[in-house]
């Protein structure tokens, strides 16, 4: 009786448990159970991220020139060349070259996202977890508190932030804390609400309230019954807040709290740097890292919206059943 | 009007005619046949039931007739409509068909209303999308507001002219789903398609749904497609029965033949898993109240449980004056309708509600003001089993853990120990001890529901809570849990409160029931004394609503039951 036709009223399929472990890794078993143009936005939104991680991964190797490199062998690099020749993407009004500092900036945006995903992760599941389970005065503070940062602007909290940790100065750590930091502030009240709406739905289930009945201490519910159940949505709230920790990166940099060209490349930085070029004709030094920022938001928000679609069966497309005709035996074989 | 189906010269033609009829759904797991060339029709005045258990694809056929099913649904064959056929036809024919010629009544009351407009303005929705049969024109709003309140008339709804403009949320279930039939009769179609149009109503409320429809067969000829896995709801209401069984039709007759000699296996089984009530009781045999000189488990003495009500709201007290036993080895049967309390019992003494007042000692434990850790070293004697066994198992725990998890908070034994343990305990409600390693979507709803009686199980309590243990399962598998569960406690000796609202299934297991009504235990005593000979004037309600799968004898009770309303 497990494959009733009411589909739509089965609960949210769980990526089998039976499956190997490769098959059952978010992007993975999302992949493998999309159709048609669902599918065809998460593998765009891959190869998009793909690319990204790749390019990070590989700056040094891929970049022709170094981010704070200014000369070379047959000497100083000349200021707004246009692209071609020994500078692809041209130079900059400081000689930079574009192209390698777009490349190195990748490596800038991915340490900015793990440094903000693993600052805001753990605070934000633990607290929701707690919050949401034990309620009472505890969630009621907790809440409200949550309520308040989000009155926060995160610029603000990271230009705060840059001060505090840098003394104003300008470093690749404090940059990049600094834009970690802000961007964690706002996470952790996302994180721990998305957690806490879970757990309390999950919290009145019949398996939470049969652990209940057998005398399950509260760490035990939470633990074995909750945790794994309530983290299910993360990897969506995770790509999505990828590409947020991002923007407020290249947000700060544009504002001129970023990272000084000399301690690493940042895409933000460099469009402020280009604001002057535009009304000269030069394009180059402000479309390539407008492309960068584009290119890699716009890839972790496909493959978030996309999951976020998949996880949902109202939402997921299935390819066509084919014509009803029936195989008498076709599910003679099943569980009665 | 042209039908593709042998029409009987003599009999007016079908109002709807279904030919070789496939549906099919493409799922994450392939393909699934939801319906295979299904063929029937209905004749006008007729009210023919389809049943069948779940996945057979009764709804499936049901929502075919109004064109209602997903995207990912495939259909072939013809479903005619008055000449008009519902599969092929365009969205705009379709939407005049429906509500025209078909209207849909559906099985939530509490659903199918929008709590933002008022119950006139719903009704009057169909009216006012639909030009008028007589004059071909759409209708003013104060037409369709008259029209509407005729339609609530109609229903019995009592001052249909101040009603009309209340919202659903002021009706009570019974009349909510009254105001639905309103809905789907306001332009006077020829056809209505009840999808389990009393499934969530209490039997008392049931039996007055069914006798509004009824009516409406015999006063406006209007005919009925009624799905149902309920037989006693076909035994009061249908003329006709088609029985589903895994998309096919396996047997077709009218419905008395169908109750009196059904040819079909698979029907003569799934009518003889129907408990019908007064046949099959655990105390038949019983003068006085058994188990009485044992220990005695529960016992609860004025008991009040009250839940806090909104700013500035009463309290609403859900068991109020409750007084009870419970001895070792007994089953006491807990019936009463929703509302009634029986759940809110049942979880106070598992420790999952706090009382507010009177008394109430489980294992010598007063419940009253308890402390949970003081409660818990007790709580290894007392097993629970839940409603719903899809939702009582973490399904991201094989079958083995969530059985072995009381041991390991309780016990600690080693793995090895555990293991065995599981296995002997899968073996004792007679499911493979391999099943261990499954994961419980992999189950299907009785075997859940039989390892979540292995887990209630697994430290040998001496006190069982059953909340409603079969009521989620079909007929067939809950005969097998019941007969099942009355094994185990045999064997096991537990004391055991069975709470349903079933009082045919509570018959079969208990010796002793009570009847709660509005959180007042109106009657207790044996069972079959109860059932047969009730004294509290609800108590007799309830017994005389509850249809059984016989359509002589349910014609008959429903005269007693008339009889008793006084109408």
């Amino acid at each position: 009786m497990s494959s009733t036709p009411q589909g739509a009223e089965a609960p949210v399929p769980v990526a089998n448990p039976r499956a190997g472990l490769f098959r059952r890794l978010p992007v993975v078993s999302h992949l493998s159970r999309s159709v048609g143009l669902q599918r065809g936005m998460l593998v765009i939104g891959l190869v998009l991220t793909g690319t990204f991680l790749l390019a990070a991964a590989l700056a040094p190797l891929l970049a022709p020139f170094g981010f704070a490199q200014l000369s070379d062998a047959d000497g100083s690099f000349p200021s707004q060349q246009p692209p071609g020749g020994k500078h692809l993407w041209g130079t900059t009004v400081g000689g930079y070259d574009v192209l390698s500092r777009v490349l190195w900036g990748t490596q800038t945006a991915l340490l900015v996202i793990v440094v903000a995903v693993a600052l805001s992760i753990f605070a934000g599941v633990a607290l929701g977890l707690v919050s949401g389970y034990l309620g009472g005065w505890l969630d009621r503070i907790l809440v409200v508190v949550a309520d308040a940062v989000y009155a926060f602007p995160s610029l603000l909290v990271a230009i705060v932030m840059a001060i505090v940790i840098s003394g104003g100065q300008s470093s690749l750590f404090g940059g990049i804390m600094a834009a970690a930091t802000s961007i964690t502030v706002v996470f952790i009240p996302q994180y721990f609400r998305v957690i806490r709406a879970e757990t309390i739905r999950l919290k009145s289930e019949p398996f939470v309230e049969s652990a209940k009945v057998v005398g399950a201490s509260n760490l035990r519910i939470i633990t074995r019954h909750i945790y794994r159940n309530a983290t299910r949505t993360l990897p969506l709230i995770f790509t999505l807040n990828a590409s947020e920790a991002i923007l407020t990166l290249a947000a700060l940099g544009f504002l001129g709290f970023g990272i000084e060209p000399s301690s690493a490349a940042e895409w933000g930085f460099d469009l402020n740097k280009a604001l002057a070029d535009t009304t000269s004709g030069i394009w180059w030094t402000g479309v390539f890292p407008g492309l960068a920022i584009v290119w890699t938001v716009l890839g972790l928000t496909l493959v978030g919206e996309s999951i976020n679609d998949l996880n949902d069966p109202r939402l997921r497309g299935r390819k066509r059943a084919r014509a009803a005709v029936v195989p008498a035996s076709a599910e003679k074989g099943s569980k009665a | 009007m042209s039908t593709s189906s042998p029409s009987t010269p003599g009999l007016p033609a079908p109002v709807l005619a279904i030919n070789n009829l496939s549906v099919t759904f493409a799922t994450d797991g392939g393909d699934v046949h939801a319906v295979r060339g299904v063929s029937l029709d209905v004749r006008p005045g007729e009210v023919l039931a389809i049943v069948g258990e779940s996945g057979s694809g009764k709804t499936v056929t049901a929502k075919t007739i109004l064109g209602l099913l997903p995207e990912t649904a495939t259909s072939s064959g013809t479903v005619l409509i008055n000449g008009a056929d519902v599969i092929s036809v365009s969205p705009g024919r379709l939407r005049q068909i429906r509500g025209r010629d078909v209207a849909m009544v559906f099985q939530e009351p509490s659903t199918a209303l929008n709590p933002v407009f008022t119950v006139g303005w719903q009704i009057a929705e169909g009216l006012r999308a639909h030009a008028d049969k007589e004059s071909g024109r759409k209708l003013s709003s104060r037409e369709a507001k008259e029209r509407a309140i005729e339609a609530l008339r109609k229903v019995g709804i009592p001052d249909p002219e101040k009603r009309v403009n209340y919202y659903p949320h002021q009706f009570s279930g019974g009349q909510k789903q009254r105001v639905v039939i309103a809905a789907a009769l306001a332009l006077n179609p020829g056809l209505i398609v009840a999808d389990e149009p009393t499934t969530a109503l209490d039997v008392t409320v049931q039996a007055e749904i069914l006798a509004l429809l009824r009516d409406l067969r015999d006063k406006y000829g209007t005919s009925i497609v009624l799905i149902t896995h309920n037989m006693g709801v076909v035994a009061d209401l249908a003329d006709r029965v088609v029985v589903m069984y895994r998309g096919d039709i396996v047997e077709e007759a009218s419905a008395r033949t169908l109750f009196a000699e059904p040819r079909q296996d698979y029907t003569k089984d799934l009518l003889a898993a129907v408990p019908h009530l007064g046949r099959d009781s655990a105390s038949a045999t019983l003068s006085t109240r058994a188990h009485q000189g044992a220990e005695v488990l529960v016992e609860a003495k004025d008991l009040v449980i009250e839940y806090p009500g909104r700013l500035g709201a009463p309290a609403f007290r859900a068991v109020d004056g409750v007084s009870l036993t419970l001895s070792k080895g007994e089953v006491f049967g807990l019936v009463g309708e929703s509302g009634s309390g029986k759940t809110t019992i049942g979880r106070a003494i598992a420790g999952l509600n706090r009382t507010t007042g009177g008394s109430l000692k489980v294992l010598g434990f007063e419940m009253l003001g308890m402390k949970e850790r003081a409660f818990k070293p007790l709580r290894k004697d007392i097993g629970f089993v839940f409603q719903d066994p899809a939702a009582s198992f973490n399904p991201q725990l094989t079958i083995g853990d969530c059985i072995a998890e009381p041991m390991l908070i309780h016990t600690k034994p080693s793995p090895a120990q555990a293991r065995q343990r599981v296995a002997g305990l899968l073996e004792s409600v007679q499911l493979p001890a391999s099943y261990a390693g499954r994961y419980p979507h992999e189950l299907s709803g009785g075997q859940r529901q039989r390892a979540s009686l292995a887990r209630a199980l697994s430290l040998n309590p001496r006190l069982l809570i059953a909340d409603e243990p079969t009521s989620a399962l079909d007929v067939s598998v809950q005969a097998k849990v019941l007969e099942l569960f009355r094994d185990i406690q045999e064997e096991f000796g537990f004391g055991c409160l069975f709470i349903s609202h079933d009082l045919a299934v509570v018959d079969i297991l208990s010796q002793w029931v009570g009847v709660l009504y509005k959180g007042k235990l109106v009657e207790q005593g044996i069972g079959s004394q109860v059932m047969g000979n009730p004294g509290h004037d609800y108590t007799k309600r309830l017994v005389a609503s509850l249809p059984v799968p016989d359509p002589d004898e349910q014609a008959r009770r429903r005269e007693e039951h008339r009889a008793l309303l006084g109408i």
